[in-house]
């Protein structure tokens, strides 16, 4: 079963008196424990294929599927039950609750789910501890690095193991150190928890790490590469 | 109920994120809910002087008379029972206490000066369980029975007619046949009352002695009994309606006294109307504050939108952090009225204003009465009025698009 799943979609925005068209007839797939790279220059399509594929944002025509349900017909109360429970969100910044600790954060998720303390505490140790941020739990965002902040939002995006994650510019606020930290804990995740990674980025180092690279311009996929093979 | 625990800490947090601003609306709401409570009591404290007053002129809770007596308020309008009757029928009930007078209006002549009175005829026994304005004797002595040959005036009285303690007054009036029935009495005792007005115009004297001097023996005019609690007399009134035989009017205060009796409603009515404009006043306030703090917020509850909370969610944490802010104002607001009154307790003197206060029956000092009904009331008010204040600035939080709000500059 696919793990997203997009069929002609088109979306299209009005900037004054121009019409945009962000995406123009995609269609799409990506299998289960895929690890793919939106790539396009800015305006391309790529955060609003991103924010249909997470019910962020509805598409003007087209199908969205995800774990082979459709989901760009759903009401906003289904929508926010399916990103609750079945999709983990790393955004570019502001990704953190700021009277939240790191712990705190991680926990938001499950806590909205209704995940008892004990079984809560207990995950976010464990997650946090394999982001790499054991000691920072009492920490708020503001007393955290840029890295340190991305980190937290990872492990609240992987906490509740999702079928799916998708990351927008997950790196672009981050040095080179601490992108590379990064997508090297994406990939682990990857690997040992077969989660589905869509991540959308113009960062060729972010690129490298794909085992799958669709590229966009002007809404069209213009290029589909799996990299592994290549 | 997860939900509720996720958003009350949220809205807690949040509180404090803002102190400054948190302070600022955390004291407003105080002041605001002092204001009410307090001025409340002020109010409260001096129509209830006012009402009590009133009633202790009457006096007594529930009234019986001849049902023309309070068109004409005449010895021919008596009241078709016996005094013996009618202390046969009282003294078997369980009433707090019960007095039968004759009143009429009458003369009192000193040696300089005459005016005009209502002469009370008294049991001071039983005048004393209905706490009479007579009872309140300042100088001099109670009258002793029934058959006392003397009489209490008042202080201002006394200085109108120029006289003073135990010199003598002539009083007279009309018996039945509408003969001038009069006598000589001495001054016994001087009373005191908060009004003037009432010290001018009461004159005690034993009640035998006066239905002597009228020709009525073993009759009365009125029959006065006090009640448990004044608010709600509807008890004793329908008690006494069942003791009484014959033509006759059992009115509560509230009907003997209307301006009285719609005091108290009208009091009720203006607290309200009060709390209401300083709830109104501290609105806007609150309504900025929260306005400011969803502002601040927008691209944290985009972000809580996109995470899979529910726009119900983020309702419900604005009308949290609200509700929060105004609780932690109303305990404060209602220690501060309640620090404010209870050292008042023993009255403030208003002397100074007194005169003008006494045109509208309020005495010269004025008791804060602080009552569980104004306090309950202005909570009430401000939760009830905060919460719907409230519900604009979250609605618009919770309608936010997750992705628009989390794109915001």
């Amino acid at each position: 079963m696919s793990a997203v799943r997009c069929i002609d979609l088109c979306k299209t925005y009005r900037q004054g008196d121009q019409d945009i068209k962000a995406l123009d007839h995609v269609t799409l797939e990506i299998k289960q424990g895929g690890f793919v790279c939106l790539s396009a220059p800015s305006g391309g399509g790529k955060t609003t294929l991103l924010n249909a594929i997470g019910g962020l944002d509805s598409p003007d025509s087209g199908e969205v599927w995800i774990a082979g349900k459709r989901i760009d017909n759903l009401s906003k109360g289904d929508l926010a039950q399916l990103r609750l429970t079945q999709i983990g969100f790393v955004f570019q910044a502001y990704n953190l609750i700021p009277v939240l600790t790191a712990r705190e954060n991680v926990e938001f998720v499950m806590q909205v789910q209704g995940v008892p303390a004990n079984e809560r505490q207990e995950k976010s140790t464990a997650i946090l501890e394999e982001v790499g941020l054991k000691g920072l739990e009492s920490r708020r965002p503001a007393e955290m690095s840029g890295g340190q902040q991305q980190r937290v939002a990872v492990a609240r995006a992987i906490v509740s193991r999702p079928e799916l994650v998708l990351a927008d510019e997950p790196t672009a606020n981050l040095d080179s150190k601490t992108s590379d930290e990064l997508m090297q804990l994406f990939v682990e995740l990857n690997e040992h928890h077969n989660t589905t990674f869509v991540i959308a980025t113009h960062d060729q180092r972010v690129m490298s790490y794909a085992r799958r690279l669709i590229r966009m311009l002007d809404g069209r996929i213009v290029d589909d590469i799996n990299q592994r093979a290549a | 109920m997860r939900a509720l625990a996720v958003v009350s800490m949220l809205a807690w947090r949040n509180l404090w994120r803002n102190h400054r601003r948190t302070i600022v609306m955390v004291s407003a709401i105080t002041i605001a809910v002092w204001a009410m409570i307090f001025m409340t009591a002020l109010m409260r404290g001096m129509v209830n002087d006012m009402i009590r007053d009133g009633i202790r002129a009457l006096p007594g809770h529930v009234q019986v008379h001849h049902p023309d007596f309070r068109d004409d308020p005449s010895i021919n309008n008596l009241i078709p029972m016996s005094d013996a009757a009618l202390t046969a029928a009282f003294s078997r009930s369980d009433l707090d206490g019960w007095s039968s007078r004759v009143k009429v209006p009458a003369i009192i002549s000193s040696e300089r000066e005459s005016r005009g009175v209502t002469l009370i005829g008294v049991d001071p026994e039983l005048e004393q369980s209905i706490e009479g304005i007579g009872s309140n004797v300042a100088e001099g002595r109670n009258l002793e029975d029934v058959n006392d040959g003397g009489v209490i005036i008042g202080r201002k009285l006394a200085e109108k007619l120029d006289t003073e303690l135990g010199k003598r007054v002539v009083l007279m009036s009309q018996d039945p046949d509408n003969e001038i029935a009069d006598r000589g009495y001495r001054v016994v005792g001087l009373f005191e009352a908060n009004l003037e007005l009432q010290e001018e115009i009461f004159v005690f004297a034993g009640k035998a002695t006066l239905q002597k001097m009228l020709g009525i023996e073993n009759q009365v005019t009125e029959v006065a009994v006090l009640a448990a609690d004044y608010r709600d007399v509807s008890d004793e009134t329908e008690q006494v309606r069942a003791l009484m035989n014959g033509d006759v009017e059992v009115l509560p205060w509230q009907e003997l006294n209307n301006y009285l009796g719609s005091m108290l409603k009208v009091m009720d009515g203006f607290v309200l109307v009060w709390m209401i404009v300083v709830f109104l006043a501290l609105s806007f306030g609150l309504v900025n504050t929260l306005v400011m703090a969803v502002f601040e917020r927008v691209r944290e509850i985009g972000l809580m939108l996109a995470l899979g909370m529910r726009p119900a969610s983020i309702l419900g944490q604005i009308i949290v952090e609200s509700i929060l802010l105004l609780i932690i104002g109303l305990i404060l607001g209602n220690t501060l009225a309640w620090a404010s009154v209870v050292p008042l307790q023993d009255g403030i003197d208003i002397s100074a204003v007194a005169q003008g206060m006494e045109m509208f029956g309020a005495s010269s000092i004025l008791y804060p009465e602080l009552t569980l009904d104004d306090i309950v009331l202005a909570n009430v008010v401000v939760l009830v009025l905060g919460f719907f204040a409230s519900l604009s600035p979250a609605w618009r939080a919770s309608r936010y698009e997750p992705i628009e709000a989390i794109t915001k500059v």
